[in-house]
């Protein structure tokens, strides 16, 4: 670590981790209602189960986004933190406004906290991914801004490079792209066109920003190539994503009341977005392969090929797989839709934040360079169980899906939505096993923190292929 | 990546492509708001209809159900329930007022949410509403949704 002020990251990490593990406890949780419909109810209704599980993700990944920006920022701009106090303030105000918003929806009926939080003046809550009231919303634009800026002037008065002004355009980009969470019109078809310009405006459009600009760093530090050709490659990944991904809205614009020719520009342009997400895999392999150096951080390096592979697999191909309109006309809203959004989200946005803490933590705990190896070899398995968990757990839901389209949506005599429910409870079965490994590969994740912590860290083996050739 | 091919060239087409395709994301969406009127349903959208919105947000009622396929996928989808209920909005209401309080053991159901009588017809309307909204090929495919 060259700057001290990249510790506050740290924090962030760290918290980032715990709501992970509360996002997967309540995932299983809703997992075996799929199945035994009446686990914890009335205490837990699936659907308070559901906010805190998609809650949980979204507050935690901005956790790692932001921890992520302060230990990469203040490298790249080589100069201390602007502010480190304000970053540990909001911290604490981002964590606790967190924490209460989900004790909120678990110790009182939705509809008193909405009453509670005075929702009727400013309307915004119940509609999916926004639960949050509308106070704790306000507070997430003011951690919001005072992030940016403590970020943006850090990064202005410094040394100014492609990776860090990627950043800040997609940090921008998500903190502008939120305030339309505060439009919610009595108009059913505008609300929800407005809601996905929150919705898909951050997965499919400035968090893939966020994405490349965190690979791109991490692969500038563990591969030793040249600057130059990573941020080549990171300028045109994310031209893709932007040039697809903007019209490629219109995917979601097929059935909810939008005109027809979106049928067209979002079967086209969102055909197109996996495009980016190819060249990132080839990206992070190339990049590899053409290495100068081999870093002692494995686990890091596995973290960063990883995220390549599984965001193209997740966002790029089970993306593709629906997103035509004559197809979605079938799938859309059935659990074709969740088999995507579990493997995009894992693949494109929890694994880039385990990359980017598996490279920063290891220094910001007083190592060199990387872990030992003991706690390395952990760290991987539970890399191999939890991708492989969630392989599992996205062909069991597509599964789950084909049946669900086929039975209700596709065949002479559909059957009613609950009757197919049942019908398919084999795969609801299957993936909540899955979900169970992936809790383990998760447990092994944290244990690997607290492992071979007084071995000896792992060096960096020398090629020597020269010398003996 | 070829050597002819420079970092500025890289960085003109991410500018450049991206504020093209956005001025064009503004156009197509100028474009569905001159198409809006004649789909949405709003002649039906009255004060009863807005509240019954409020009714469906406040109870988080997108947590299990879809509305135009959006939402969860553990209940059934709401976008056109009243034409499934036989074009009725009391079939409805009797529906979400029958929720057993504590369940029905083994299986899924509905939380009772102890609707006063005016919250009820107002959740009833918006459904109403909602399935008069003109989706593209009258999606869903069928009835069941």
């Amino acid at each position: 670590m060259k700057y001290k002020s990249q510790s506050v990251a740290k924090l962030y990490f760290i918290a980032a981790i715990a709501l992970f593990v509360g996002q997967i406890l309540f995932g299983l949780v809703m997992g075996l209602q799929y199945v035994v419909g009446d686990f914890l109810f009335p205490e837990i209704p699936f659907n308070v189960a559901r906010m805190v599980h998609t809650n949980l993700l979204i507050v935690w990944l901005l956790f790692g986004f932001m921890g992520s920006a302060y230990y990469l920022v203040p490298e790249e701009a080589e100069r201390e933190l602007v502010a480190p106090w304000l970053a540990k303030l909001m911290f604490w105000i981002f964590l606790i406004a967190g924490a209460a918003t989900v004790a909120g929806y678990l110790l009182v009926p939705y509809a008193k906290l909405a009453e509670l939080t005075m929702d009727d003046l400013l309307p915004t809550m119940g509609r999916e991914f926004l639960e949050q009231p509308t106070i704790t919303k306000l507070g997430i634009v003011v951690v919001a801004l005072s992030f940016l800026f403590s970020i943006g002037i850090t990064i202005l008065k410094g040394r100014k490079t492609v990776v860090t002004l990627v950043l800040l355009i997609g940090l921008t980009g998500l903190a502008v792209f939120f305030l339309f969470a505060f439009y919610n019109p009595e108009n059913l078809v505008l609300d929800k066109y407005y809601w996905w310009w929150v919705v898909h405006l951050w997965v499919e459009g400035v968090w893939e920003l966020i994405l490349g600009a965190i690979l791109a760093f991490i692969l500038i530090k563990t591969t030793g190539v040249d600057r130059e050709v990573i941020e080549k490659w990171l300028y045109v990944i994310i031209a893709m994503t932007l040039i697809t991904g903007l019209i490629g809205t219109g995917h979601h614009y097929y059935w909810i009341g939008t005109p027809d020719f979106w049928q067209w520009w979002g079967s086209i342009f969102s055909a197109m977005e996996p495009i980016p997400f190819f060249m990132m895999t080839i990206f992070a392999f190339n990049m590899v392969n053409r290495r100068r150096r081999n870093h002692p951080n494995k686990a890091a390096v596995l973290w960063a090929l990883g995220t390549a592979v599984m965001a193209f697999l997740g966002a790029g191909v089970w993306g593709f797989l629906h997103t035509l309109s004559p197809v979605n006309y079938y799938t859309h809203g059935t659990q074709i839709t969740a088999a995507h959004g579990h493997m995009a989200f894992y693949g494109a946005y929890v694994m880039i934040v385990l990359a980017m803490v598996s490279y920063a933590m290891p220094m910001m705990r007083g190592r060199k360079a990387a872990n030992s190896p003991r706690s390395q070899v952990v760290e991987m398995w539970s890399f191999w169980l939890m991708t492989v968990s969630m392989v599992f757990i996205t062909l069991f839901l597509t599964g789950a899906g084909i049946l669900q389209t086929y039975l209700q949506r596709y065949s002479d005599q559909p059957i009613d939505f609950m009757t197919v429910q049942d019908k398919i409870s084999l795969f609801y079965w299957l993936r909540e096993i899955a979900g169970v490994v992936f809790l383990i590969g998760l447990v092994l994740y944290v244990v690997s923190f607290f492992i071979g912590t007084d071995d000896p860290e792992a060096v960096e083996k020398i090629e020597v292929d020269a010398e003996t050739a | 990546m070829s050597e002819t091919f420079t970092k500025s060239m890289a960085r003109n087409i991410f500018y450049g492509g991206s504020v093209f395709f956005f001025l064009l994301f503004l156009a197509l969406t100028f474009a569905s708001h001159q198409d809006f009127p004649s789909r949405d349903n709003h002649e039906a959208l009255t004060e009863t209809v807005a509240k019954g919105k409020r009714v469906w947000e406040t109870h988080d009622c997108i947590g299990c159900h879809t509305l135009l396929g959006e939402g969860a996928y553990f209940a059934p989808e709401l976008g056109n329930v009243y034409k499934r209920f036989g074009n009725s909005t009391e079939a409805i209401k009797a529906f979400i007022k029958s929720r057993p309080v504590d369940g029905v053991p083994g299986r899924r159901s509905m939380p009772q949410f102890n609707l006063s009588d005016e919250e009820l017809e107002q959740v009833a309307q918006f459904l109403k509403y909602a399935s008069g909204i003109k989706t593209a090929n009258n999606w869903p495919p069928n009835i069941k949704g």
